[in-house]
């Protein structure tokens, strides 16, 4: 289901349909204490120059899911079904050589930490110009001259000097525009970013951001990015998707899932969001419990040991019963994993009140407003 | 980096200084009487106090020690008696800086006996090392690209093995069976390039340098297997993955490289250990080595071959701290020397 494919019906997107589609994605990892289930039944769309953001807790599969994109469980013991299908090619099908060819070319991917990321023996120009040359056949010089380019398009000052220069030479944000750079040297048509402002420090955070939206304009780049910071998602995403121990549980336009959350599990996230501009005698809720084992996942609905609402379903289905992925009652671009019968009164009279009690009486619709 | 070249060779020579004189020190205070080793047993002790007189050994520990360092320097007479000089010139022995002193027991200058040695211990070291870093990165890579396979199994069982098996006895066994029972080898024997040529001294060289080899390949099989096995996990090896690079430069391009690093500093030093003779291995084979003559040294108290031979050791273990040290800094373009 889509609901980026409502709102640009025939703009951006080709009549052949959106540029990602992933179809029942399941990423199981055998291990000896059993299987761990990380994506269990993935499904969602993502059309050109769109974004996309996933929300969720460490562990909940967001990562997991884009490293299935990225081919990168490919050689390991993940067994991964379903279907990826990436400008009409299902990715799963294809041959490991092919996919190597689409890695960096089609599909590319930003890290968390910059630092890491990069080989601290190899200079930034060489590593940006490497991920040129492998899918262009092009000299050396060549493929600096283009790294020089994308460093100078990222705002690195003095490209032409900074490329010879050490990833240990450079700043966290630096070095973050450098990752970026490389991530998007050969235009590909979608640019996963696995938290790319975690961990960098708030103020660059927000330039990172900003880079990322105009380059994302230029290139015309769908983008996927995974975070756990809901501002990070108000900020970009046109679509949000929330994970809860490998499954999808709410997924819907930005705007709609932010001010009309139907889902405990994201009005909890919404809960732990601190409110700058809001009353500072509201409290932050956090989550109670932890993140449930992927080993042996609870139950019925995975999130019901930690729910506050299970009791108002009626007969302990949330325990028994694993709920669909369906359309709440906000419409069918709203679809949400969750037994509650009527989340949307629940939220405007339970949750609401106790994060942003400023919010409460018909004032719910600035609460994306609020996040921005 | 020049400057941070001679503090370190400055430092370096001190340490020489200070170890000079502890070893000094350890053997003037044994309990041993040199002059009578020289004397003979029907010696009188006038006789003996003579010997002494001219050997020096009578001298305190300061002269002594600063005459062995004036003949390190400018070199130095045996005996060194102006009285001898002018009657008997031709029993006046002249070492020529670097003098390290002189054995009695093997009637010749410390230095001539390392230089005698010397080529047999570095060719036997030199073989050994290549054969060891060759097979130990090989297996080693080999067995972390197939790692939990029967392959990776084998490797590791295999250099559990050679951990295990003491030198004297894989060397005893190799002498015994592949040398003489299957005659697949010539029976051991050092062969200078200038006396046999490069394949006669291959040839003398390749038993004692698999017998020294087996040991250090053993432990850098499993040291290069987990350095490669951890540089796998790293972030940056999953990028050189994201950009589509091949499977063939992410390996050596990307993870193989930064194993390297601390492989070449272990390498560095351990050959530079060997510098001082492979003892076990030089007795199995009878090779005419620095670990020989120091075993032989020690057994008949001919201190100033085992002093000669301590402080050589000391000088090639700290030139190759130095040396490596200056190569991590070409490796890893982090480091920074100063």
């Amino acid at each position: 289901m889509s609901t980026t494919s409502l709102s640009t019906a025939g703009t951006a997107a080709s009549s052949s349909g959106p540029l990602l589609s992933v179809r029942e994605l399941q990423v199981h990892f055998p291990t000896q204490d059993g299987v761990v289930k990380a994506v269990n039944g993935l499904t969602f769309d993502l059309e050109a120059g769109k974004t996309l953001g996933i929300v969720g807790e460490s562990g909940s599969g967001k990562s997991v899911s884009s490293m299935a994109i990225m081919g990168l469980h490919r050689g390991t013991n993940a067994k991964v079904s379903g279907e990826i299908e990436l400008a009409g090619v299902n990715l799963l099908d294809i041959s490991a050589d092919e996919m190597r060819r689409k890695r960096g070319r089609d599909v590319s991917m930003i890290f968390q930490d910059p630092l890491s990321a990069m080989h601290p023996y190899y200079t930034v120009g060489n590593q940006i110009a490497e991920a040129y040359r492998v899918h262009h056949s092009v000299s050396r010089k060549i493929a600096k001259q283009r790294a020089v380019e994308m460093l100078d398009r990222v705002g690195i000052p003095t490209p032409d000097k900074r490329v010879n220069d050490y990833p240990h030479q450079f700043s966290g944000g630096m070095r973050q525009r450098a990752m970026i750079a490389m991530g998007l040297i050969n235009d590909p048509g979608l640019l996963i970013a696995d938290e790319p402002t975690t961990a960098l420090d708030v103020t660059v955070q927000a330039q990172i951001l900003d880079l990322l939206q105009d380059l994302q304009r230029e290139f015309n780049s769908a983008v996927i990015i995974i975070t756990h910071d809901l501002g990070v998602v108000a900020e970009m995403a046109d679509d949000v998707l929330v994970m809860y121990a490998g499954r999808a549980v709410e997924h819907g336009p930005c705007k709609e899932i932010l001010t009309h959350p139907e889902m405990p599990y994201t009005w909890g996230l919404l809960s732990s969001v601190p409110d700058l501009s809001g009353d500072t005698g509201a409290r932050l809720v956090p989550i109670p419990g932890n993140p449930p084992s992927l080993l042996n996942p609870p139950s019925g609905c995975a999130f019901h040991p930690r729910c506050a609402h299970r009791d108002k379903v009626p007969g302990d289905l949330c325990r028994t019963e694993l709920p669909l992925l369906v359309p709440g009652q906000r419409g069918a671009h709203h679809t949400k994993r969750c037994h509650l019968p009527n989340p949307d009164a629940i939220y405007a009279t339970e949750v609401l009140p106790e994060i942003a009690p400023d919010l409460v009486g018909g004032a719910g619709e600035d609460g994306a407003e609020e996040l921005r | 980096m020049l400057a941070y070249v001679i503090r370190r060779v400055f430092a370096g020579v001190i340490m020489l200084i200070v170890m000079s004189i502890v070893t000094f020190a350890l053997f003037f205070l044994t309990p041993i009487d040199q002059e009578s080793f020289i004397c003979g047993k029907n010696c009188s002790a006038a006789q003996k106090k003579e010997t002494a007189a001219a050997m020096g050994y009578d001298d305190s520990f300061i002269n002594q020690w600063s005459d062995f360092a004036k003949g390190v320097v400018v070199g130095r007479d045996f005996p060194d008696d102006p009285k001898l000089r002018e009657t008997a010139p031709q029993t006046i022995v002249r070492c020529d800086a670097p003098c390290l002193g002189y054995s009695r027991e093997r009637g010749d200058t410390v230095t001539n006996l390392i230089k005698d040695t010397f080529p047999v211990s570095f060719s036997l070291a030199v073989a050994a090392f290549i054969l060891w870093m060759a097979g130990g990165i090989l297996f080693g890579v080999l067995a972390a690209l197939k790692k939990g396979t029967f392959i990776d199994r084998g490797v590791v069982g295999l250099s559990l093995i050679g951990f295990a098996f003491p030198t004297f006895f894989v060397g005893l066994l190799l002498y015994k069976f592949v040398a003489i029972q299957w005659g697949l080898t010539e029976i051991p024997r050092y062969t200078s390039i200038a006396e046999g040529g490069i394949g006669g001294w291959l040839s003398g060289l390749t038993l004692p340098a698999i017998t020294l080899c087996l040991f250090f390949m053993a432990a850098y099989v499993r040291m290069t297997r987990s350095y490669v096995i951890e540089s796998f996990q790293e972030d940056y090896v999953r990028t050189a993955r994201a950009k589509g690079l091949p499977e063939r430069t992410v390996t050596f391009k990307h993870a193989l490289r930064a194993a390297l690093t601390p492989i070449v500093t272990m390498a560095g030093l351990d050959f530079a250990g060997l510098m001082g003779g492979a003892i076990i291995t030089e007795s199995v084979f009878n090779y005419p080595g620095m670990g020989k003559l120091a075993v032989l040294a020690s057994s008949d108290f001919d201190l100033p071959t085992t002093v000669g031979l301590v402080i050589l050791l000391a000088a090639f273990v700290i030139m190759a701290n130095i040396v490596v040290d200056l190569l991590y800094a070409v490796i890893d373009p982090r480091v920074r020397l100063g």
